[in-house]
């Protein structure tokens, strides 16, 4: 047994470079405080002993510092050559869930908010079936006041890719003229946006509906499985979520139960940018700065999309560079200025600020709970 | 927010080519309830910087309503989303966040303490690379930090950080740090990680968790950011065994049938040869298909589609592997199980087994013992309890691709879905077939027809005898018998005495009943040559049917057929047992002869004319053939045989 020397050496080392005293050290090495000192004095042990006093004795001197361990490496913000690239994993990621759908479900949808996270979502399908389309039609619960250029470019877009498009509006909601200004945004919201999708679910009976959230908007959404279970209610229980191992996603639900599905939960804001800018994924030109006519109010800036927005006697309407960081029914989007006009300076932009992206929506801002609450009730 | 980095300004587009490149980490932080895992993160995400005004003001408001902290931040609001955690002060649910600094990106599960919530760590815990095992400084190990550790090493994370948190309330002491990790490092012998780092922290105040601590002047090892920065988890994604779980068979119209899946393992060039498990067939990749073009390898975590040079028939829930090192299949395994639901698992129950790509009825035949999680003891039990953790048998209404989960975490896990609530109620990894003869490619290294009948040092073959009641069938398969066995093979002989007592007593003399008889012997002839065996098959088998399905289950130049050639005239004379003269009195109905039709062969490989040779003389004649068609060892010479 030569290596016990050795050891005892290197014990020594260590209890000097740590401050530790031997016996420290023998217990950590042998679960025993005089180890050390019986084999410093001809003390014998098995094999088996050493081999484990061996290897604990590696790991602390690697943690000591005083070896360079080999699971430590120098350069890590490299990636192997080999290896997929972050937006590489989160692509193959994001397919095998859309695929994962299409051969699991049996009457699925995705739902298509015209907004930059439903555009990749939309660009990640066609990708995931490719040369199929996409097998499941897409679904946008319109609330009657989302910007001119949203419905614009969303029918641009089904007319350019041969999706199948199905628009909902709520019929009841759209007769009494529920709007945000009229009705506040708390009931606009429910009523066009939660019933509405309620209502599109019902009617096509989709026992899965696609959604573009991402778990770094909000606080709920990051506690939120990728398959999300609602009861026939659509209501989510954040409490007794089902456990999601590995990639492998239990699908199944009863008759009227259904899935909402992120295939996007892993993405970040960055990410997003970064993939439509490198895939060069349509995007609508509200998220590029320009000339538009804003009425500030309560300290958010509105544009005037269209005039039902009626302007109040102390209110102007000015022409300002503005865009916007998250789409949604105009009188509930603030703008922010800016000058960012191309993709390079929306993703600087975002970068160097100070707010979160829904800090621009109204209405998040409810109270701490509200995403969820929204949530348990069916919103996306 | 934290994008500190000059480069944003002066050249984004530089910027975000290093983002494209920067390595990520996927980690967890675990451990028992208020050691402090949410604040932890809290704290990294503050201390990077990396939490927006806004979100910052929300949770300074939030602090000071259900804050634990007095007027200070209360860190663990950032992540406890959900109102009753935030009312709680627990974490009730696993919570993902994201942050990266100039060396990586990271995904970070905060997962829950309470025992209660057990599952909702192994969700975050199948995904990750690393684990942070947090430890009350005050309280030390307990059950819950050995539940985690077990189920972190069960899921095969490999880099544990074992972050003894709360220094700050033992007045960093190191005797108290070097006592737990001593207690720690003892009970973590026994699992799989491969390296272990212990560091003494204060996720409340900072400690080591960005810079080293001054509190801690004893402490030599890194931060643990500056560990998580440096753990190095990458691997070789073109090494390993090529396997493409199928997903979903891709079909736009009749001239493209595509395969899409995610590779599980392994790398693929169009050329490569494939074998599709479980049918065997084998073919070579056309394409590998994308939106973007043709790819020209493509490799782990890759989501695909590839064609193939021939049209086999693959589907959803089978496996292309490469024709190097194919994938086992089995209905029956030896698995490990954490059981995840408040009603136990009933053994004998019926379950859906979920595999990454393929669902299946499933049944736990045993429940060979519980672990222990605290000193990993074997316990007996009958059933699995919420957050248990057993190794059982279990038995699939199919039979599946698979590897082992040591070897493959993608092809060797599953879940468990009850039939009934459609709930997750397990999760388990695939440790060994229970079944030999699993492979249906035959591969090398397992054991095979070849295998056992070389241990036998002979040629297994299948020798049918066919004709009339009373030809001499039986005599002559004796007589045959007798003679391979001196010469040292290994022989059965399956008659229907040995048959209809037995496996066929259930069946009658009627057509259909007689078709049945043959094909179940020639299937259990199949099993005994596929064990090594010479096995000599002694049936009227009338038909020719069923002698051509016996012939078609053997291998080529394997089944002798050898018709025993005799009159009817002479048979019925000879009427050793008087069945001729019943039948004639038509006590016996359906008696080939008499009022049920012969059929002989038209080509046997032998055939043995009994009224001009004795039955010894036919035997000799038939074992003259089998050696002269090298299926014997040569009779003067046994020795060329040894090895």
């Amino acid at each position: 047994m030569t290596q016990i020397p050795e050891i005892l050496k290197r014990a020594d080392v260590l209890a000097a470079q740590t401050g530790q005293s031997l016996s420290t050290i023998s217990r950590k090495l042998m679960n025993d405080g005089k180890g050390l000192s019986r084999l410093k004095s001809g003390g014998q042990c098995t094999l088996k002993t050493l081999n484990a006093m061996l290897s604990i004795l590696d790991q602390l001197e690697k943690s000591a510092g005083i070896s360079t361990p080999s699971h430590i490496i120098t350069d890590a913000n490299l990636l192997p050559p080999t290896s997929l690239t972050h937006l590489q994993r989160l692509e193959a990621e994001s397919i095998h869930i859309m695929r994962e759908v299409a051969a699991q479900c049996e009457n699925p949808v995705m739902l298509y908010s015209v907004g930059k996270d439903s555009s990749v979502m939309l660009h990640l399908a066609q990708k995931a079936f490719f040369p199929s389309k996409p097998p499941f039609p897409f679904l946008h619960v319109d609330t009657g006041w989302k910007f001119k250029e949203m419905i614009r470019f969303r029918d641009q877009r089904a007319k350019d890719l041969g999706m199948k498009l199905l628009v909902h509006m709520n019929p009841e909601g759209l007769a009494d003229g529920v709007g945000p200004f009229s009705h506040g945004s708390a009931v606009h919201t429910d009523i066009m946006k939660t019933q509405g999708l309620k209502q599109a679910l019902n009617k096509y009976k989709f026992d899965a509906a696609f959604g573009g959230a991402r778990r770094d908007e909000e606080k709920s959404r990051a506690k939120e499985r990728v398959f999300s279970f609602r009861n026939a209610q659509h209501r989510w229980d954040p409490k007794n979520q089902r456990p999601e191992l590995w990639n492998i996603y239990n699908t199944r639900v009863a008759k009227g139960e259904s899935m909402r599905v992120f295939p996007l939960s892993n993405w970040t804001e960055l990410d997003i940018w970064q993939y439509i800018y490198k895939e060069n994924i349509a995007i609508p030109d509200l998220y590029l700065a320009a000339k538009r006519p804003v009425v500030e109010r309560d300290g958010v800036l509105i544009m005037v999309d269209d005039d039902r927005m009626e302007i109040g006697p102390d209110e102007v309407v000015e022409e300002k560079m503005v865009r916007f960081r998250t789409l949604g029914c105009y009188p509930l989007t603030g703008a922010v200025e800016s000058e960012a006009a191309t993709l390079p300076e929306i993703i600087q932009e975002m970068l160097l600020t100070t707010t979160s992206e829904r800090q621009g929506r109204v209405i998040d801002n409810d109270g701490g709970a509200s995403m969820e609450d929204k949530k348990q009730e069916g919103y996306f | 927010m934290a994008h500190h980095d000059d480069l944003i300004a002066q050249d984004i587009l530089a910027y975000l080519d290093v983002q494209e490149n920067k390595s990520f980490l996927r980690f967890i932080t675990c451990g028992s309830v208020d050691d402090g895992k949410s604040t932890l993160i809290g704290r990294l995400l503050y201390d990077s910087k990396l939490i927006y005004e806004d979100q910052l003001e929300s949770i300074e408001r939030d602090s000071k309503k259900f804050g634990t902290q007095g007027e200070g931040i209360d860190f663990a609001l950032l992540v406890d989303g959900l109102a009753a955690e935030r009312e709680q002060g627990i974490t009730i649910d696993v919570a993902y966040r994201f942050f990266s600094t100039d060396k990586r990106k990271f995904i970070v599960a905060d997962t829950p303490g309470h025992e209660q919530y057990t599952r909702n760590m192994a969700t975050g815990a199948s995904t990750a690379d690393v684990a942070i095992l947090l430890i009350d400084a005050r309280h030390g190990v307990q059950v819950q930090t050995r539940r985690h550790s077990i189920i972190a090493s069960l899921l095969g994370i490999k880099h544990i950080v074992v972050a003894i948190n709360k220094m700050d309330l033992v007045d960093f002491s190191q005797s108290t740090f070097n006592k737990i990790e001593e207690e720690y490092r003892a009970f973590a012998q026994e699992l799989d990680f491969a390296n272990i780092t212990c560091i003494p922290m204060s996720a409340l105040n900072g400690d080591n968790i960005i810079d080293k601590s001054e509190n801690t002047p004893w402490y030599q090892g890194q931060s643990l950011m500056r560990f998580l920065e440096t753990v190095d988890v990458s691997e070789d994604e073109t090494k390993g065994n090529f396997r493409l779980p199928v997903q979903w068979v891709n079909r736009p119209n009749l001239d493209f049938r595509g395969f899409s899946g995610t590779i599980a393992s392994g790398q693929i060039k169009p050329g490569d040869e494939i074998i599709a498990i479980p049918s065997g067939k084998r073919s070579h990749v056309k394409a590998i298909v994308t939106m973007d073009g043709d790819l020209e390898s493509a490799q782990k975590h890759q989501a695909i589609t590839l064609t193939l040079t021939d049209e086999i028939d693959i589907s959803r829930g089978d496996m292309i592997c490469g024709v190097d090192n194919p994938s086992a299949q089995s209905d029956q395994f030896l698995s490990k199980l954490l059981w995840m639901s408040d009603k136990p698992l009933l053994p004998g129950r019926t379950y859906l087994m979920k595999t990454t790509n393929k669902t299946i009825p499933v049944t736990v035949t045993d429940l060979k013992h519980k672990i222990n999680v605290n000193d990993f003891s074997h316990e007996a039990g009958k059933t699995l309890a919420l957050n248990e953790v057993g190794v059982c048998n279990l038995s699939l209404d199919q039979a599946i691709a698979f590897d082992p989960y040591k070897e493959n975490r993608n092809t060797g896990s599953f879940i468990l879905i009850d039939r009934h609530s459609n709930e997750t109620v397990g999760m388990g990894l695939l440790d060994f077939s229970l079944r030999r003869a699993s492979n249906v490619v035959w591969q090398e290294l397992e054991i095979g027809q070849a295998e056992r009948a070389n241990q036998k040092r002979q040629k297994p073959a299948l020798l049918w005898f066919t004709g009339l009641s009373g030809s001499g069938k039986s005599t002559i398969a004796n007589l045959v018998e007798k003679k391979l066995f001196d010469m040292g093979h290994h022989t059965y002989i399956l008659d229907g005495d040995n048959v209809r007592h037995g496996l066929n007593k259930d069946l009658g003399f009627t057509e259909a009943d007689r078709v049945e008889n043959i094909r179940r012997v020639g299937e259990v002839a199949k099993l005994m040559t596929d064990a090594g065996l010479i096995v000599l098959a002694s049936f009227i088998s009338p038909f020719r049917a069923e002698r051509q399905m016996a012939r078609r289950l053997i291998d080529e130049g394997r089944f002798i057929e050898i018709f025993i050639d005799t009159s009817l005239a002479t048979a019925e004379k000879r009427d050793v047992k008087g069945l001729y003269a019943k039948a004639r009195r038509g006590e016996i109905k359906n008696f080939t002869g008499i009022d049920s039709e012969y059929q002989a062969p038209k080509n046997p490989e032998l055939r043995i004319a009994t009224e001009s040779m004795t039955a010894d003389e036919a035997a000799e004649k038939i074992v003259s053939y089998l050696s002269d068609q090298g299926l014997l060892r040569a009779r003067a010479s046994a020795d060329n045989w040894q090895i």
